[in-house]
C-alpha cells in the first residue's frame, strides 16, 4: 500500500515537476504526505534530515532502513529488551500508529 | 529511490533557474529581491530550520529569504566545551552557503529595523525593504542588561562579558579564564527562569571546573542562582560536582543578584550578603529578542516573551507572522533550547507550506527535545523530552511516560556513551539545521 502511495507521489512529483518547469507552481505534494514528512522530521534532528546522518556519526541513519526493523527496533526501545541512553525514554512519546508512519517514511527515503 | 534523488535535484535545479530568472538567486547580499513568499528574520537554529525545511518541504517551490546579520553561525550548543578549553570556536562555527548553495534561500546580510505586520513588510537596517506573504521571526533572546545594576557599564569595557550568545563574548570568557590567577574565583549568576537553555549555567560551572582541576586547581567556582534550586538535571549535575569536582564548585540557590562591580570583583543581591569573584559571569533577566519586542509581538508575560498559536507558531499579536524558538512563550515542560527551536520550526515550516497550499495544517504535530551537558571532555550527561499537541488545550504537552534524563549511577561507560551521542547530535542538528 505504501509502495503504491509512493508511486503515486512519485508521479505527482513528476507531473508537478513538468508543470515547475513551465512556470506553474502548482504543490507537488498531498497533505498527508506533508504531514508525515513533518512528523518524521522530528527524528532528523540526531538522525539527520530525511534520515540521512552525517559520516561518522554514533547515531545510525535511518534512510533506507526497512521499516520492519525500525518498527522493531522502536517496541525494543518502549519494552526496554533494547538498552539505550535516549532512545527508551523518546521512543515512549510515539504511538504505535505514528512508529509505522514514521518507519515507512525513512524506509522509502534514499540512504 | 535513485528516481527520487534524481528528480529532486532536477527540481532543484529547476528552482535555482527559476530563482535566476527572478533574480534571487546568488550569494548573500548581491541582490536583495522586493518580494518573498516567506521572508524569515534571524539565522539561528529556530530561523534557519525553518528557511531550509518551507524549501524541502514545499518541493523548493516556496521562494524563502533569510536575513541573518552575522557572516557565520556559530552555536551556543557546545560553546561551554569553548570555555572548558576541549572545542575552539572554529569547531563551533558553522557556514551559512549550503542554505543558499543547496536549497535555494537567498541569504541577506543585515538586520531587520522594522516589521509592518500590516502592510506585510519587513525594513532592513541598511535601508530597503521587502514584502512577504509569510513572516518568521526568530530572533532568539535580548538580555535585559538593566535589570542588574552597573552590567552594561562593566558589559561596554569589556569587563563582564555574559557569553549567553555564542561567538566573541565566548572567546573573552575563555581568554579572562586563562588570565585569572590560580587561587582565584569564576563567578556565574543564574536569572530566574525561564531563560535560554536551562541546564546551560551548570553545563557551564563543570567545564570551567574540568579546566580549574587540571590547570588552576586552587582556584574556585561560585554558582549563585536566582532559582530555589538547579533548574535541570540537579541532582546528576549535583553528583557529578560531589564526585569530579568535590570543594571546587559552591552552589547557592535563592541568589537574586541586584548589581555588580567589575572593579571591585562584587555581586550583590536582593536578600544575601555581597559577593566577590575574580572573574564575573553575570546573566541578567531575558526577553524575546529586540525585533520581537519592538514590534510588538512581546504580549505575554509582562511584555517579556511571545504568546504564538502553538499549532503553527503564528503570532497572537500579528496575522501571518510566525514566532520560533527562545522568543516564545513557552508550553508546559518546554525548554528554550536549540533542539527545540529546531523542532518548532519544523511544526512552523509544515504549517506555513499547508496554509499557502490552502490546506488544513496537522492537527497533531510533535517536537522533540533532547538537551545533552558535557560535564568534562568526554562525559555527558542528558534530558529528553517528546511533545504532542493538545487540541482540547491548544497547546503542546509532554507525552505521558516519555522522556527523562540521565541515569543517577553515572557509570563512566555509560556517560562516556552519552559523550559519543552528545558529539553526534552536535554534527546532527548543525547539518539538519543548516546543510
Amino acid at each position: 500500500m505504501l509502495n503504491k502511495r509512493i508511486k503515486i507521489q512519485l508521479a505527482t512529483i513528476l507531473v508537478a515537476g513538468l508543470a515547475a518547469f513551465a512556470g506553474v507552481t502548482a504543490s507537488a505534494q498531498s497533505k498527508d504526505e506533508l504531514y508525515v514528512a513533518g512528523v518524521s522530521a522530528t527524528c532528523a534532528t540526531c538522525h539527520g534530515t530525511q534520515g540521512r546522518a552525517t559520516n561518522g556519526s554514533a547515531v545510525v541513519t535511518l534512510a533506507g532502513m526497512p521499516a520492519a526493523n525500525i518498527i522493531l527496533q522502536m517496541k525494543a526501545f518502549k519494552d526496554g529488551t533494547r538498552p539505550a541512553t535516549v532512545m527508551h525514554q523518546l521512543s515512549k512519546g510515539y504511538s504505535d500508529a505514528q512508529v509505522a508512519m514514521i518507519a515507512n517514511y525513512f524506509a522509502a527515503q534514499k540512504k | 529511490m535513485t528516481t527520487t534523488n534524481n528528480l529532486q535535484r532536477r527540481q532543484i535545479l529547476q528552482s535555482a533557474a527559476a530563482l535566476s530568472l527572478l533574480g534571487l538567486a546568488g550569494c548573500a547580499t548581491t541582490s536583495m529581491p522586493s518580494k518573498a513568499k516567506v521572508v524569515i528574520v534571524g539565522g539561528g537554529f529556530g530561523g534557519a530550520t525553518a528557511a531550509k525545511y518551507i524549501r524541502l518541504l514545499s518541493q523548493y517551490k516556496i521562494d524563502v529569504v533569510l536575513i541573518e546579520p552575522n557572516a557565520s553561525f556559530i552555536s551556543c550548543p557546545v560553546s561551554n566545551m569553548v570555555l572548558g578549553g576541549h572545542k575552539s570556536m572554529a569547531d563551533i562555527t558553522s557556514s551559512y552557503e549550503h542554505l543558499s548553495k543547496k536549497h535555494g534561500v537567498t541569504m541577506v546580510k543585515d538586520m531587520v529595523s522594522k516589521i509592518d505586520a500590516a502592510k506585510k513588510t519587513v525594513t532592513l537596517a541598511s535601508g530597503g525593504s521587502i514584502a512577504y506573504d509569510k513572516l518568521v521571526v526568530s530572533p532568539g533572546i535580548d538580555l535585559m542588561m538593566g535589570s542588574i545594576e552597573g552590567l552594561a557599564a562593566a558589559n561596554a569595557s569589556g569587563q563582564i562579558v555574559q557569553a549567553w550568545k555564542a561567538g566573541a563574548e565566548t572567546a573573552t570568557l575563555r581568554k579572562q579564564l586563562e588570565a585569572m590567577p590560580d587561587g582565584g574565583t569564576y563567578a556565574i549568576t543564574i536569572p530566574v527562569a525561564p531563560y535560554r537553555c536551562p541546564p546551560g549555567p551548570y553545563e557551564r560551572a563543570s567545564q570551567i571546573a574540568s579546566y580549574f582541576k587540571v590547570a588552576k586547581p586552587k582556584s574556585k567556582i561560585l554558582i549563585l542562582d536566582g532559582n530555589p534550586d538547579v533548574t535541570s538535571k540537579g541532582p546528576l549535575f549535583k553528583k557529578v560536582w560531589a564526585n569530579q569536582y568535590k570543594g571546587m564548585i559552591e552552589y547557592r540557590g535563592d541568589h537574586k543578584v541586584t548589581a555588580v562591580d567589575a572593579k571591585t570583583g562584587t555581586i550583590k543581591f536582593e536578600i544575601q550578603e555581597d559577593a566577590k569573584a575574580t572573574v564575573i559571569n553575570a546573566l541578567p533577566n531575558m526577553r524575546a529578542g529586540l525585533i520581537a519586542v519592538n514590534s510588538g509581538l512581546n504580549n505575554m508575560a509582562n511584555g517579556r516573551w511571545c504568546g504564538v498559536n502553538y499549532l503553527t507558531f503564528e503570532s497572537t499579536a500579528a496575522k501571518d507572522v510566525h514566532v520560533l524558538g527562545d522568543s516564545i512563550q513557552i508550553a508546559p515542560g518546554m525548554p528554550k533550547s536549540g533542539h527545540m527551536a529546531n523542532a518548532q520550526a519544523k511544526v512552523a515550516a509544515a504549517a506555513i507550506v499547508a496554509q499557502l497550499n490552502g490546506w488544513e495544517v496537522n492537527p497533531n504535530p510533535m517536537l522533540t527535545n533532547t538537551c545533552y551537558s558535557m560535564v568534562d571532555a568526554k562525559n555527558c550527561i542528558h534530558v529528553a523530552s517528546v511533545h504532542e499537541y493538545v487540541a482540547a488545550e491548544k497547546t503542546f504537552k509532554t507525552v505521558a511516560g516519555s522522556g527523562g534524563v540521565s541515569s543517577i549511577d553515572l557509570k563512566p561507560e555509560v556517560t562516556m556513551l552519552e559523550g559519543a551521542y552528545a558529539e553526534s547530535w552536535a554534527q546532527n542538528i548543525w547539518a539538519d539545521t543548516l546543510a
